[in-house]
């Protein structure tokens, strides 16, 4: 039955996200956003809280490890299910509402630990409970291109020995262990790319430094060096095997599958805020939205706010569509760039034009609108940047290979 | 001026009262329910509903398209096997002679955007008696459901349409310039124009959007051969196999009965008939845009440019994937807009989102559709030409659909 509201059964889930929200993250978003490099220990009080209710079972799917594929449905006659990849981007959604940049600071809710969540056996995913996780898949000279990637992974007796650099990894200075992609065979290409949990505290693994960066400095974004690290091979997520037609690289981009919903999660809540604090600006200075009346005869500001709400509106509900798929075990790479593409596009869109339209308001540091804007362009890079969704969904439509589509 | 040809119309018995069986209160139909899941699922009735439409489209309007355009009318018989759908049975609850069980807003969303997939300005001709016989059912009073609705939900379903738009730029449905003026023996005598006026010509019954002096405004049940009443053609840019025309009233006088709702009410349901028919608009644009899409991606892939399929390029494969990106976006705001009417929810807010991405995107779409064509999309061969028309009135209508 067509319904597009949110579940009654995440409703509390969602006000104790947009709790804290305002609580924890509001009022300490200017700090860390100008003091970069330093640690808010505010989170740390507030990630036991959230372990708290996951181990309850109260919080079930706040944050990203609730981004894992439900199993394929077989008979497609089976009954509908709201489950943790849902709750997920609902409760990212709000906390993004407070802080991106913290949420993404927050202890144990890397996208390493999502990576775990969706590619590791049962028993991985215990060992590393309780563990932040970063991802480090970025090269200096390898992006978007990441089966280009040339951290090598070499197994030696019941060990893999890591050697590489890895660049723009986000929480890698502060997170427990990194989910290192590095290839077993550079001959091999995408097949042999996987992604291997390396422990701070592995002798070779070292922190060379962190970026000052546009936005979301509350989150350290590292380079790591992989010298000679060695890891146990039960550390590799997914199959040892370099099989070139079902597991391998595909597998591996599985993930993306999972992460990108909530990126596009991130997206919507950073632009929700601007939206809002600029909807009330504008209702200060007697301008107010009127859905009833056509936009060509309001305010220009009016019927800019109410072009922005749209693609928001729309931006929401691709991203609830791709978790809901996933939530019912149906494919959703599509469905899941659609999201990161649209939402991370209008969330840079509109926060820019809420700058604009709060005028020296919405450009000075006395309020967050600034902040939003820088905040929200990593949202159209990271997880696959805005042309690499496009790449994506193209190829899906159209039909055609990588090496047809470049 | 267009003539009325009487002698050519059905003969009927203009009132039905042969066939009134007037109950002691209006009619309505419930609230549908909404479940308590995010779910894009439709029932397996609006499953079947959709797939007997979409069929109709591929068949019977897709076919016929590209003669009607020309003709600013679709073929004959076309628009009666069309009835045979029974599109004016889907709104009205059971008690009234129809085949509804409560709100069907997102039954009728279905059902356009399955009809405009096969053409938009033949789908509007399809479903403007339905805009009438739902405006009958969610706002009709007792007496104008048993008068009028009974054609409707019978084997000869008549041509009507609503009628709100008006011929100015900046127009506002609040604030009509059609004056409907009490008269001093209690009944009304209208004046304006009205525009964009689906099937105008042949239509037996319209349903007016008209000011009442003081009261704001309201709709009116008028009759096409009440005096003061004529009908022009007016060929417009695209949608021109709906017929559309303009309604002229001057003087005309109408019963105190003709007001539709109860003179209170309507106000809240003046609002209600203006969202429900541009949701009806965005319907029609998700199906038009989706058969642009269907189209560009075969001929991009088929069509050589340097030695390659033109779709190997970037600038062309990226058009293409925002095509999409920006329909699946219009088409979840479009429904969740009708589910929140269905359930009876509040809608407003989502109705005017879903407007300007289907307005805005939606015109981007056939823009593109055009584009990646290239000659071929400028030329009458090719449909999207028309898809490029008809997309570009999805943001200015008012009123013609109603779902």
């Amino acid at each position: 039955m067509i319904n597009l509201e949110v579940p009654r059964k995440f409703a509390e889930l969602v006000r104790l996200a947009q709790q804290a929200a305002a609580e924890v993250f509001r009022p300490i978003s200017r700090k860390y956003d100008l003091a970069e490099h330093s640690y808010p220990r505010e989170l740390d009080m507030f990630a036991a809280i959230v372990d708290g209710m996951r181990a309850s079972g109260r919080g079930s799917g706040a944050g990203v490890v609730g981004a894992r594929r439900a199993p394929t449905s077989t008979t497609g006659a089976d009954p509908v299910r709201n489950g943790t990849n849902l709750s997920s981007v609902l409760s990212i959604i709000e906390m993004s509402w407070g802080d991106v940049g913290l949420l993404l600071a927050m202890p144990r809710q890397g996208l390493g630990n999502a990576a775990i969540a969706s590619l590791g056996t049962a028993q991985q995913r215990n060992r590393f409970a309780g563990k932040w996780a970063a991802m480090a898949i970025t090269e200096p000279s390898c992006g978007s291109d990441s089966a280009a990637i040339t951290t090598t992974a070499r197994l030696d007796g019941d060990h893999y020995v890591l050697t590489g650099e890895k660049i723009f990894v986000t929480a890698g200075q502060r997170a427990d262990a990194v989910v290192v992609w590095a290839t077993l065979d550079r001959a091999r290409g995408r097949a042999a790319i996987k992604p291997f949990i390396v422990e701070k505290g592995t002798p070779g693994l070292t922190v060379v430094g962190c970026e000052d960066k546009l936005g979301i400095r509350a989150s350290d974004t590292a380079t790591l060096h992989l010298a000679g690290c060695r890891v146990p091979t039960e550390n590799l997520l997914g199959t040892p095997e370099i099989d070139e037609i079902e597991q391998g690289f595909a597998g591996v981009m599985q993930t993306f599958d999972n992460t990108r919903p909530l990126v596009a999660a991130m997206a919507a809540g950073v632009a929700r805020a601007a939206l809002e604090l600029t909807r009330a600006l504008l209702r200060d200075a007697g301008v107010e939205v009127d859905y009833a009346r056509p936009p060509h005869t309001q305010h220009a500001a009016a019927a800019a706010l109410l072009a922005l709400e749209s693609d928001w509106e729309a931006a929401y509900l691709l991203t609830l569509r791709a978790a809901w798929l996933a939530d019912n075990g149906r494919p959703n790479s599509l469905q899941a760039s659609m999201a990161k593409a649209k939402a991370g596009r209008v969330a840079t869109d509109i926060t820019l034009q809420c700058v604009e339209l709060a005028g020296a308001v919405g450009y000075g540091e006395r309020e967050l609108l600034e902040k939003w804007a820088r905040d929200a362009k990593i949202l159209d890079i990271f997880e696959g940047t805005q042309q690499i969704q496009q790449l994506v969904i193209a190829r899906r439509l159209l039909g055609k290979t990588s090496a047809e589509l470049k | 001026m267009v003539t009325r040809q009487d002698g050519g119309r059905r003969r009927r018995d203009p009132l039905g009262v042969g066939m009134a069986r007037r109950l002691a209160a209006p009619v309505r139909p419930p609230a549908a329910p909404g479940g308590d899941l995010f779910d894009l699922t439709p029932t397996e009735d609006q499953r079947m509903m959709q797939q007997i439409a979409a069929e109709f489209a591929a068949e019977q309007l897709r076919p016929a398209a590209a003669e009607a355009d020309a003709h600013c009318h679709g073929p004959v018989g076309l628009l009666e096997k069309s009835a045979e759908l029974g599109l004016t049975m889907i709104g009205v609850p059971e008690r009234l002679g129809g085949a509804g069980s409560e709100r069907s807003q997102v039954t009728n969303v279905l059902v356009a955007e399955a009809l405009a997939h096969g053409d938009m300005g033949l789908a509007v001709a399809c479903l403007a008696p339905a805009a009438v016989s739902t405006a009958l059912t969610l706002w009709g009073d007792e007496h104008q459901q048993a008068t009028y609705l009974p054609p409707f939900v019978g084997n000869d379903v008549p041509a009507a349409a609503l009628a709100i738009l008006e011929p100015r730029p900046l127009f506002d449905p609040a604030q009509p310039r059609t004056a409907a003026r009490r008269t001093a023996r209690g009944g009304y005598t209208l004046d304006g124009v009205k525009s964009l006026v689906p099937r105008a010509a042949d239509a037996e019954l319209f349903v007016v959007a008209a000011a009442v002096p003081d009261e704001g405004p309201a709709l009116f049940v008028i009759e096409s051969d009440t005096l003061g009443l004529t009908v022009e053609p007016e060929p417009a840019m695209g949608l021109r196999a709906a017929g559309m025309g303009r309604l002229v009233l001057d003087g005309l006088r109408l019963p105190a009965t003709a007001r539709l709702g109860d003179d209170d009410d309507s106000g809240a349901g003046y609002a209600e008939c203006v969202a429900l028919a541009r949701l009806g608009w965005c319907a029609l644009a998700v199906g038009t845009a989706q058969a642009v899409l269907d189209h560009v991606i075969p001929y991009v892939n088929q069509r050589h440019a340097f030695g390659e399929p033109i779709s190997h390029r970037q600038s062309v494969a990226f058009a293409v994937a925002d095509m999409a990106i920006e329909l699946d976006g219009m088409r979840l705001v479009t429904y969740r807009a009708a589910a929140r009417a269905a359930q009876g929810r509040p809608f407003a807010r989502e109705v005017a989102l879903a407007r300007r991405l289907c307005s805005h995107h939606g015109m981007a779409i056939g823009n593109h559709g055009v584009q990646l064509l290239g000659g071929h999309g400028y030329v009458k061969e090719q449909p999207v030409q028309r898809w490029y028309r008809d997309l570009r009135a999805v943001g200015l209508m008012e009123g013609g659909m109603l779902v």
